[in-house]
């Protein structure tokens, strides 16, 4: 015997947690770690539902709870490969420093040397060719 | 109020406030390491669910492997040890929404399920997890091995060196 309602409400707490520091943190990695809240908050409610529910198929849920624990661990590893580009180009994670425009980006690299990437040469040469997301693909 | 009750409640309020601690604190390496209260109280929560299977792949994973992976990231990047003031922007964007969406959530679930009282099911076990996935859900179960392989080949390739020294060259 037991009240569903407790597992709920603690993952829509978890959930609301998670989601405030998705919008709050500025360093990555720390970004990260909240994501990470959600999705518990998500497999609670999928293991507290597989008791509640009954369904045509037992055990449904800790099976997509063990779905979402493997999405989750290659989630975190290729966001942290992607954390990690981001810091071997600008030395900063701080994601509310990222250029999302190319006026931005254009007004960054003629400005200050504030957040100057490691090679700043073809940063900023970079800046004035075409577009300046392109990556040479290398051979 | 049953033992299970207040066992979920005692594991639920560790949680919580692990995972509050997690995003309010202001040194990064411990949040890190509330993270692990946060995930291993979970586990527990798991166990008293009789989730026995995903409480324990939870330990392995999480607290095992996705922590640590976690924490070699703040140190990789370089991440100050000591207390930083910078890492949070403005609160209130993130408290309205956070806070709306829990406690919208947490409204929603209560009038739903109002104080309703449900039987514990009998155990998810390897055994029982293990037939479920291999006749069930066989063909999600090989696609998610498939997307495991991208993921990795993906760190990989994001992570080489080379790529971000010829960016736009």
């Amino acid at each position: 015997m037991m009240h569903p309602v407790i597992p709920y409400v603690i993952a829509a707490l978890l959930f609301g947690l998670g989601v405030y520091g998705v919008l709050t943190r500025r360093n990555a990695v720390l970004l990260l770690m909240a994501v990470e809240l959600i999705l518990n908050a998500v497999n609670l409610v999928l293991v507290t539902a597989d008791t509640t529910v009954r369904a045509a198929l037992p055990h449904t849920g800790g099976v997509f709870a063990l779905f979402v624990i493997v999405l989750a661990a290659a989630e975190v590893g290729v966001g942290l490969a992607i954390v990690l580009q981001l810091y071997r180009l600008r030395q900063s994670v701080q994601v509310d420093e990222v250029p999302l425009s190319y006026e931005e980006r254009l007004g960054e690299a003629a400005g200050s040397g504030e957040a100057v990437p490691l090679d700043g040469d073809t940063w900023s040469s970079n800046a004035r060719t075409a577009s300046p997301w392109s990556v040479e693909v290398i051979p | 109020m049953t033992t299970a009750d207040v066992l979920m409640l005692a594991l639920g309020a560790v949680a919580v406030g692990a995972a509050a601690a997690v995003v309010t604190t202001r040194q990064i390496v411990r949040a890190g390491l509330w993270l692990v209260v946060a995930l291993g109280s979970l586990a527990g929560l798991y166990l008293v669910l009789s989730a026995e299977l995903v409480a324990w792949v939870q330990v392995l994973i999480y607290v095992g492997a996705v922590v640590v992976l976690l924490l070699f990231a703040v140190m990789l990047t370089r991440a100050p040890i000591g207390v930083s003031e910078d890492l949070d922007r403005s609160r209130w964007p993130g408290l309205l929404i956070g806070g709306g969406a829990g406690l919208g959530l947490a409204a929603l679930l209560i009038d739903a399920y109002q104080w309703s009282t449900v039987d514990l099911a009998d155990g998810a076990g390897a055994e029982e997890v293990g037939a479920a996935i291999f006749r069930s859900w066989v063909l999600p179960f090989e696609v998610l091995s498939v997307l495991l392989l991208a993921a990795l080949v993906g760190a990989i390739v994001i992570s080489r060196p080379d790529v971000s020294a010829r960016v736009g060259r």
